[in-house]
């Protein structure tokens, strides 16, 4: 199986069959990132740039030992530190990496699109490290990934992602992806953070966060943007984690062995306390090393199958 | 000088004239219409099996002259109108300096006399700078030839000086046109707020960051007298509340723009800047209330909005795209696709809103063939079936989302002043 496209930009427009290949693939890699010696030659021969235009310590850190454990050659442009602060648009910097002979461009941008505009303009692949409010699929990928190996299935699973919804990246593209493989997706936020129609993707919108959390067996806090505040979306950090903050109490109407992620960096006391982070059932320490092993395949994949498009 | 057109279906919505007729215009000026009219001694036009009407009129353009060159000028602009069909356009003030005074209106006109193909209408600016904190000399713009003021491309901001506004231009009897945008609402936004914005991941501008707009100028109009006009109507909320205030006997006018009754918010998928526009490009339900308006006459007149924007600023991100849709040139052939077509309206109808009425709200003695009026006339096929290339447009810019789309209908002639300027859909 070969993956539809050249890029992996959103999981709106990946199929099931791609999202179950994909994870199938990482089951694999995360023997390798795992073992005593972390090198296959899965990527010999190929170059791989993560061009960030916003910060990020563990997506690109993930990309580059995803890139490096499997033999590419990796580089990295930061957009402050390169001819992006010198007015370069997005389109001739692209052009300029692919000239050099790039297989694989990763990118973080921080206006929704931006990936997309670079994929139609360049030959590389380019997988999407996150847009704007838009996508992040690695990081949803490797969210499904966790889930899985805890849960053996994505089917039927009931998952309640929580809080800053309209602003969250991380959780379209779970939406995206966790709808199209059977789960049953549950929101709750402040209903000024919760995005307009967003229950036309098949995903539930609740008002409390006790509503979507009863009977969960997936419970994922995300990261509260503090400078939302002066927007006036929600009115004081204090009330938004009386009201959405995950705690111990909370936690009992989830499932028993609900398990308990975030996406990082975590706002400890925010959106959730130090001893649900901590609590046995957490998984947040593992979805870093997963996310590892899913960016491996994904890398895999996708210059694979540009290897077997230039021999066919 | 005599030109004749023999033999087109004439249609003036003025005059109720509306069968096949020849129509003779002698010195720029209308002269007879009549059947079996004499050649001798004339340029002939053979328009058997075309449509014959009043020169199209559009009340809202962006010509980017002075100060944006690069996007489009006064002669590629009139150019583009000309084989749009349009003999009279009047332009807004959101120029590099502002049109907010008398010398910039003046450049315009002149610059137009020399260089362009159509004849041009400054609009001026309300307030000094479109900064919208202290009219501009507004009495000076009206003399010195602009025919509406507006600080059309951002919103009068304060109730207050659009109450001003209205009070000091009725002295001049000077038509004041709003850009509808509560500014607070629409944040920032780049689409229209809804499900589109929410998988794409955009931020939204809220229908009712147009609509909150729409009621307070119509509070206003009523509460001073002043008529009104509303510019780029888009939500059925909007077209709703000016329907309820002209029954109550406001003297509000407004307008829509083709890409509000042809394209909604699923033409930005892909993150189409071409579709990127505001006000935005809305729902389906909006659409359909558009042009439930434009058939009831709640809206009075079709203007294009054009608005050029170089390929450079809208080859970017989405979010950092310019804001507009070029429109002269794809106008009445939407208009005949989406309105006339389907039956919705007739052609004297199509003829009221895109040549008569807009003509009427900038005082300007243009939309109709009476007789010794301007020979500014406006040649259809109704029969043309094509398909939109963008490439061969006449403006500057090519920022239209409707390239590739067919459509049917399309511009054969435009003539102003008695003089052709497009003949069998080729510029002269």
């Amino acid at each position: 199986m070969n993956l539809k496209s050249k890029d992996m930009l959103g999981l709106k427009d990946v199929s099931a069959e791609e999202i179950e290949y994909i994870l199938d693939t990482a089951k694999a890699m995360k023997y390798v990132v795992l073992s005593n010696n972390k090198k296959t030659p899965h990527l010999q021969g190929k170059s791989i740039i993560t061009l960030f235009y916003e910060n990020s310590t563990r997506t690109r850190l993930s990309f580059e030992l995803a890139s490096k454990y499997m033999s590419a050659s990796a580089a990295n442009i930061s957009a402050s530190a390169s001819s992006v602060s010198k007015g370069e648009t997005l389109i001739d910097t692209g052009r300029t990496i692919d000239r050099m002979g790039t297989d694989v461009i990763i990118i973080r941008h921080p206006q929704s699109g931006a990936p997309h505009l670079l994929a139609q303009n360049v030959k590389a692949s380019v997988i999407n490290a996150g847009d704007g409010m838009n996508e992040h699929p690695t990081q949803a990928l490797l969210d499904m990934f966790t889930m899985r190996e805890k849960k053996g299935t994505l089917k039927g699973l009931k998952v309640a992602i929580l809080g800053d919804i309209y602003h969250s990246r991380v959780a379209r593209s779970n939406i995206w992806g966790l709808t199209k493989m059977g789960a049953e997706v549950s929101l709750a936020g402040p209903a000024t953070l919760m995005p307009p129609d967003i229950e036309q993707t098949g995903a539930k919108v609740f008002n409390t966060i006790h509503e979507a959390l009863i009977d969960a067996d997936i419970v994922m806090a995300l990261r509260l943007q503090l400078e939302r505040q002066k927007k006036a979306l929600f009115p004081t950090v204090r009330e938004y984690s009386r009201f959405f903050g995950l705690d111990d109490n909370r936690l009992q109407l989830a499932k028993k062995d609900a398990i308990i992620m975030h996406p990082g960096p975590i706002n400890r006391g925010v959106e959730l306390t130090s001893s649900v982070a901590r609590d046995e059932n957490s998984v947040i320490d593992e979805q870093v090393t997963n996310g590892v092993a899913v960016r491996m395949a994904l890398l895999y994949l996708l210059t694979r199958r540009n290897s077997n498009e230039a021999s066919n | 000088m005599k030109l004749l057109i023999k033999n087109g279906h004439i249609v003036d919505a003025k005059t109720g004239i509306d069968g096949i007729f020849d129509l003779l215009a002698v010195d720029g000026k209308i002269a007879e219409i009549q059947k079996g009219l004499d050649e001798e001694g004339c340029e002939v036009i053979d328009a058997k099996g075309l449509y014959v009407l009043p020169g199209l009129v559009d009340a809202h353009c962006h010509l980017r002259d002075p100060g944006f060159e690069y996007k489009e000028d006064i002669e590629s602009g009139t150019r583009s109108a000309a084989m749009g069909g349009f003999t009279s356009i009047a332009c807004m003030p959101n120029t590099n300096p502002v049109a907010d005074n008398e010398a910039i209106i003046k450049y315009i006109i002149s610059k137009a006399r020399q260089e362009g193909y159509v004849n041009v209408y400054p609009i001026g600016a309300i307030s000094k700078g479109q900064k919208g904190e202290e009219l501009a000399e507004i009495g000076e713009l009206k003399f010195a030839g602009a025919v509406a003021i507006s600080d059309d491309g951002k919103p009068v901001k304060s109730s207050s000086l659009m109450k001003k506004a209205l009070q000091y231009a009725s002295m001049f009897d000077i038509t004041v046109i709003s850009h509808c945008e509560d500014l607070d609402l629409a944040e920032e936004g780049v689409m229209n707020e809804g499900y589109m914005s929410t998988i794409m991941g955009l931020k939204g501008i809220p229908a009712a960051a147009e609509e909150t707009m729409v009621a307070r100028e119509l509070i206003l109009s009523e509460y001073t007298g002043v008529p009104i006009h509303i510019a780029h109507v888009s939500t059925a909320l909007s077209v709703d509340l000016i329907r309820n205030a002209k029954k109550r006997g406001v003297k509000v006018t407004c307008e829509t723009c083709p890409h509000y009754f042809s394209l909604t918010e699923n033409a930005c998928e892909g993150y189409n800047t071409n579709a990127k526009v505001n006000p935005p490009l809305r729902t389906d339900e909006d659409v359909k209330a558009i042009i439930d308006g434009i058939a009831d006459d709640t809206i009075d007149i079709i203007a294009t909005d054009h608005a050029p924007h170089h390929r450079d600023e809208k080859t970017v991100e989405f979010s950092l795209a310019a804001n507009g849709i070029i429109g002269f040139e794809t106008a009445l052939p939407l208009a005949l696709t989406h309105l006339v077509k389907p039956g919705r309206i007739s052609i004297s109808k199509l003829v009221e809103k895109m040549s008569l009425n807009p003509a009427k709200i900038l005082s300007i003695s243009k939309g109709t063939l009476e007789v010794g009026s301007a020979a500014d006339i406006t040649i259809a096929d109704l029969k043309d079936e094509y398909t939109v290339d963008v490439s061969k447009f006449k403006s500057k810019s090519k920022n239209s989302p409707f390239g590739g789309m067919k459509l049917t209908g399309s511009v054969w002639g435009t003539i102003v002043n008695g003089r052709v300027i497009v003949s069998d859909k080729v510029m002269l």
